[in-house]
């Protein structure tokens, strides 16, 4: 999967940095007031939604931190929390739906109560030439289309129900994808005419494909939650994360990726 | 197995298996069944009913059921032939050519489904042409999974057949072809009589790798239920799920089908040769 990463991600990528290093002093005391050391590694489990302006985010922190790693799980937030509540070793947990989350927390795999970072809202993602003459989401019901949406179990999918409701529209997939990104990768390798992805992810994917706003999708907003996990065998940095992520500079890395603040 | 255990009186009476054999072989054993004892063990029995109802199960069961054979189908018309080729003494960088053939094997599944969009997706080198010829394009549909399932299975049936042919006497063939009988005929009522029990193994094991396939299938034919959604696809979908465990019960439920038919093929063929 070749995503090509925009001129904004790397500029913002250097924005963070400077950013995470004037607010690393109070970021590191305000983690619980435990008198642990920030350091060490830890293992983000996060939406796929989220691969790029965590990553980002990930290393901002690492310099921020010296001493720290982190490194990242990506996944459909279903896959990631079954593989959570299996018992599989993480320090946070960042969802891309409320859903998701409650999966996690009703467990007892959570440390504390989960935070809304931020939300993000579905757009149409069509090949940049747009070969079926996608116009709205009514085109999702033309049966000669070839459309990817993203599984119902699956947050996107989730999601894109509500929107279909919300617009009165049948829609007619071709596909179910099991995550946001191969969702998208449909249409970027061109085999799709139309999907139902993230705002975030038409960004990310940069001009292979374009992207369609229509009214209903706020009526289809999802909520991101993020929580420090129970099993963390590195509380503070774990802890010390989710401060970085709800941060203002964690904050505006996600609005510049084309998140909505919560 | 049968020569072997006729062998024993000669072979030092019927002792028992020396321990450095013995041990690893329960272990493998074990390491294989368990993990399938544990699916057995852990499937919800008592609300089977329910949660199969609401899976779509059927359907992906025929879907799946009817892909691998079609793959198997798929397999035999192309594969026999291409053993037959790679079988050849004369055939000029034949090493080369089989090692081409078990790429299959060692790529990843995904990979494949990847190199297929390449080639055959709706912007590939033949699918571009197709597409833009009669409108259709392979993946998303049923006959996506079925060439999906077949790219993955065809190597099992080729190296089989392969491996039967050089095994076979050639002789008969030079002797039917002496007395005249048309190449055809040759190989149609000698050559393949002579590896049909290859063939057999080989068609098995391909049917077999087309109905457990996921990666290729999930990625060129895309997923979706009725049309591409085969078994495996559905467990993977079920895990997503609501509720898990009916990932468990379609599980046990490919296993057993899968089971029961290699089964019944073998008692066919048991009976027959």
């Amino acid at each position: 999967m070749t995503t090509r990463r925009p001129l904004a991600t790397v500029l913002l990528a250097g924005v963070l940095l400077s950013a995470a290093a004037c607010g690393s002093g109070s970021s590191a005391t305000k983690s619980g007031g435990d008198t642990e050391k920030v350091a060490g590694s830890i293992t983000v489990f996060a939406a796929a939604s989220l691969t790029g302006t965590f990553t980002a985010l990930g290393t901002a922190f690492e310099k921020a931190h010296p001493g720290t790693e982190v490194g990242f799980n990506f996944g459909a937030s279903s896959t990631l929390a079954r593989q959570l509540t299996e018992g599989a070793p993480g320090d946070v947990f960042a969802a891309a739906s409320g859903t998701t989350m409650a999966t996690v927390t009703k467990a007892g795999a959570a440390a504390g109560t989960p935070a809304v970072f931020a939300r993000n809202r579905l757009e149409i993602a069509v090949p940049a030439a747009n070969p079926g003459h996608v116009r709205g989401p009514a085109d999702f019901a033309r049966p000669a289309l070839r459309i990817a949406m993203c599984a119902p179990q699956v947050p996107c999918g989730a999601a894109a129900t509500k929107a279909f409701a919300a617009a009165g529209i049948t829609p007619r997939p071709d596909t179910l994808e099991q995550d946001v990104k191969a969702t998208l990768a449909k249409v970027v390798s061109g085999e799709a005419d139309a999907a139902l992805v993230y705002r975030t992810d038409v960004r990310a994917a940069g001009t292979a494909v374009r992207g369609l706003d229509f009214p209903e999708a706020a009526k289809a907003v999802n909520d991101y939650p993020i929580v420090a996990l129970r099993s963390s065998g590195n509380a503070a940095t774990a802890a010390a994360f989710r401060d970085f992520v709800l941060s203002p500079a964690g904050r505006s890395a996600l609005v510049a990726a084309g998140f909505d603040a919560p | 197995m049968r020569p072997l255990l006729r062998a024993r009186p000669t072979g030092g009476g019927p002792g028992r298996a020396p321990a450095f054999l013995a041990v690893p072989a329960v272990l493998a054993l074990a390491f294989l069944v368990l993990p399938l004892a544990g699916l057995v063990l852990r499937a919800p029995w008592r609300e089977a009913p329910e949660l199969l109802a609401g899976a779509g199960v059927g359907q992906a069961l025929r879907l799946s059921l009817l892909t691998a054979s079609a793959a198997t189908v798929v397999c035999l018309l192309l594969g026999i032939p291409l053993a037959w080729l790679l079988a050849r003494p004369d055939l000029p960088g034949r090493s080369a050519l089989r090692a081409l053939v078990t790429v299959p094997l060692v790529l990843p599944p995904v990979v494949g489904g990847v190199a297929l969009f390449t080639v055959l997706g709706r912007t590939g080198l033949i699918g571009r042409p197709l597409y833009e010829l009669t409108g259709f394009a392979f993946p998303f549909t049923t006959a996506g999974v079925v060439l999906a399932e077949a790219f993955v299975a065809l190597p099992f049936l080729v190296l089989a057949v392969e491996g039967a042919l050089r095994a076979a006497d050639r002789r008969y063939e030079e002797a039917a072809a002496t007395l005249g009988a048309s190449q055809w005929t040759v190989f149609r009522r000698v050559t393949l009589p002579l590896v049909a029990p290859g063939v057999a193994a080989g068609a098995v094991l391909c049917w077999a790798r087309a109905l457990g396939e996921f990666g290729a299938t999930i990625t060129f034919a895309g997923n979706f239920p009725g049309s591409t959604q085969t078994m495996p696809l559905a467990v993977y979908q079920a895990l997503e799920g609501a509720d898990p465990r009916a990932a468990v019960l379609l599980s046990v439920l490919l296993l057993g089908v899968s089971v029961a038919v290699l089964g019944l093929l073998r008692d066919q063929w048991v009976n027959r040769l």
